[in-house]
């Protein structure tokens, strides 16, 4: 666990309140090793989705650089970051955010309509990423006929479906009772022990950060290393 | 187009929605498909003229008839290949209300000059043969039911004959049709030789000369040495092509081409409004989503043709609905209206600026939605999700 997937050097991010600025970010360094599986725990408001947004190129530091697998983020332009996270990135949120038109096998074929595979490739691409997170039986079914927890499994095959080395999950388990999280945490642990995802979670829930290797807890604009009890 | 999936389910995630969209882009194009057949029909045939052929009527009047001895002198005429004669009659079958073009004419020169009708070869000569013999297109045969060898007296509301009646007989000899979907067949054609022997008066003229340009001869030449050579007689001519001809025939009816299109553009100005309002709807609804796709990589570009593509969809689905309706109407209606109003036709131009307004209005009422996906801000979209 030697090389370093990603960095954060001297990363704040202010936001501009009407005239008020908060400083939500405050010079903040991090290192994220390949392989790694980070759980961040902190109050609302503290800045953990804040600090995601920044490692998935959906927001650029005001101060500081973001590196992620060698690419600068925090110099890219926003096209370039959108082609980026095409590939290089997977996002799970607390409330799955599936697209309700399109079928579980269509809502993980999406991100690979952005790679020049065709039809067949991807259906097939889409598949096995459902194969994965255990739902290869409800390929064809909406997300309104899928309980919370197929729902965010569907979300997950999602994020892994164009094979990026990292996922970033925003409170997954949030919206899931106790049986179900654990069930999406152990997947999450799979994907990072048998795939070698690096997994970066927020979650409020000191028991699901016990599924990650290290857990930094977020507070006031820094990360602080609080090793499992 | 890998897109499409997304794009039409989108589209019908609010059926009802959506189905009462489609309906008002269908009734939108069902409209423009019928004025535009009619409007069609008042232009005259315009689309339809032959430039080399050339109309000669009197200078002062349309209705003032020319002088048969003005034949020979425009045959004789630099650039004039042939000449024939037709006249109107202006009668109707049976009912007033059954009028229809019907004209004198001499069978042989004037099947020459327009060689768009066809008709078999022995029931043209059937017609030659008969002095009292008529022959109708198939249009007009059509919508009274006539066969060869009808009795058809036609009621004179002009020409009165020589012995006091307003009753002509003719025998119908041919049926003929035309090879050009757009030409009009309401017309009935009877031997000028009877109309000359039989009518009580304004014998030894025609109502105008139809001539045909000599291969190579500029039309426009042609026309001013005839009119020239006509000048100070006491019947001056007037020489212009058969689609100035057909313009100025139409101008009876009014403006009918601009009330057609002030009745179209408040049909699809309302159309903008009502699918404009759908479209922003739709794009506020599906925020969240938007964002979500934009997270995946999905480029600012590309959402907003996904947007505008879900627009133009919704336009081409009622819009080919309304006119193919259109189109089917119009069939009917050409056979319907052939006595009123003749050459009622859908053109394929028409068509195609049908296909290019559904386009436009789906880009026209998607483009500021579209806009508004492509320049969402995820992060934003996302917190308030
Ligand atoms: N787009 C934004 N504009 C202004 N303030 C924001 C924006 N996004 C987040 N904030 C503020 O930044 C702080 C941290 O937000 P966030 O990173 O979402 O916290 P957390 O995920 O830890 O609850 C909050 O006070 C929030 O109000
Ligand atoms: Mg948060």
């Amino acid at each position: 666990m030697s090389e370093i997937l990603a960095r954060l050097e001297g990363v704040s991010r202010i936001y501009q309140k009407g005239k008020e600025k908060v400083e939500v970010l405050h010079e903040l360094n991090l290192e994220i090793p390949k392989g790694d599986f980070i759980a961040i725990m902190g109050p609302s408001g503290s800045g953990k989705t804040t600090l995601l947004n920044l490692l998935g190129g959906l927001d650029k530091p005001t101060a500081g650089t973001v590196t992620v697998g060698g690419a600068e983020l925090s110099a890219m332009s926003n096209s370039q970051l959108s082609h980026w996270r095409s590939t290089n990135v997977g996002f799970i949120f607390q409330f799955y955010n599936l697209l309700p038109v399109l079928t579980a096998l269509r809502n993980v074929e999406l991100p690979l309509l952005l790679t020049d595979f065709n039809s067949k490739e991807r259906v097939k691409r889409a598949s096995i990423a459902l194969d994965i997170v255990g739902l290869a039986d409800r390929a064809k079914h909406y997300p309104r006929e899928l309980s919370g927890g197929q729902e965010q499994r569907v979300a997950i095959a999602r994020a892994i479906v164009s094979d990026p080395s990292l996922l970033l999950c925003d409170e997954p388990t949030g919206d899931l009772d106790r049986e179900t999280a654990d069930e999406i945490l152990r997947l999450l642990q799979v994907l990072n022990r048998e795939h070698g995802k690096t997994i970066v979670m927020v979650t409020h829930d000191a028991q699901a950060a016990d599924y990650a290797n290290r857990t930094l807890h977020c507070d006031k604009g820094t990360l602080e290393a609080k090793e499992a009890a | 187009m890998k897109y499409f999936r997304l794009i039409w389910k989108n589209a019908w995630r609010k059926k009802i929605r959506t189905s009462l969209t489609i309906l008002s882009v269908f009734v939108a194009f069902l409209l423009f498909a019928l004025l535009s057949a009619i409007g069609f029909a008042f232009r005259g045939g315009v689309d339809v003229a032959d430039a080399e052929r050339l109309i000669i009527i009197d200078k002062v009047s349309l209705i003032n008839p020319l002088p048969m001895s003005y034949m020979n002198r425009v045959a004789a005429t630099d650039g004039v290949e042939s000449v024939t004669h037709a006249s109107w009659f202006g009668g109707y079958y049976q009912e007033p209300r059954n009028q229809f073009g019907q004209f004198p004419v001499d069978p042989q020169s004037y099947f020459d000059m327009y060689p768009e009708f066809k008709m078999p070869a022995e029931q043209f000569e059937a017609f030659k043969r008969n002095r009292t013999g008529a022959v109708v297109g198939q249009e007009l045969a059509k919508t009274y039911g006539w066969k060869v060898g009808d009795q058809i007296p036609i009621q004179a509301t002009i020409w009165t004959k020589a012995d006091g009646g307003r009753t002509w007989e003719f025998q119908l000899e041919g049926i003929f049709s035309t090879d050009d979907p757009r030409g009009s067949t309401a017309l009935m054609l009877f031997q000028y030789d009877y109309f000359e022997e039989a009518r009580a008066f304004a014998k030894g003229t025609v109502g105008w000369y139809i001539l045909r340009v000599a291969k190579g001869a500029d039309p426009i030449q042609v026309a001013k040495a005839i009119d020239l050579q006509f000048a100070n007689s006491p019947n001056e001519t007037e020489t212009s092509t058969e689609a100035a001809f057909a313009q100025s025939f139409t101008k009876q009816f009014g403006n009918i081409a601009l009330i057609v299109t002030l009745i179209l553009g408040a049909v699809f100005f309302t159309l903008l409004l009502v699918s404009g309002n759908t479209m922003s709807q739709s794009v506020r609804e599906k925020i969240p989503e938007l964002a979500v796709l934009k997270t995946l990589g999905f480029g600012d570009r590309t959402v907003l043709g996904i947007v505008l593509s879900e627009s133009i969809l919704i336009m081409l689905l009622g819009g080919l609905l309304g006119l193919g309706t259109g189109w089917l109407f119009v069939q009917g209606l050409a056979k319907g209206m052939a006595a009123f109003l003749p050459g009622v036709y859908l053109s394929p131009a028409a068509l195609a600026g049908g296909v290019a307004m559904m386009i436009g209005a789906g880009i026209l009422a998607g483009i500021f939605p579209a806009l508004k996906a492509m320049r969402l801000s995820i992060i934003e979209a996302l917190a308030r999700s």
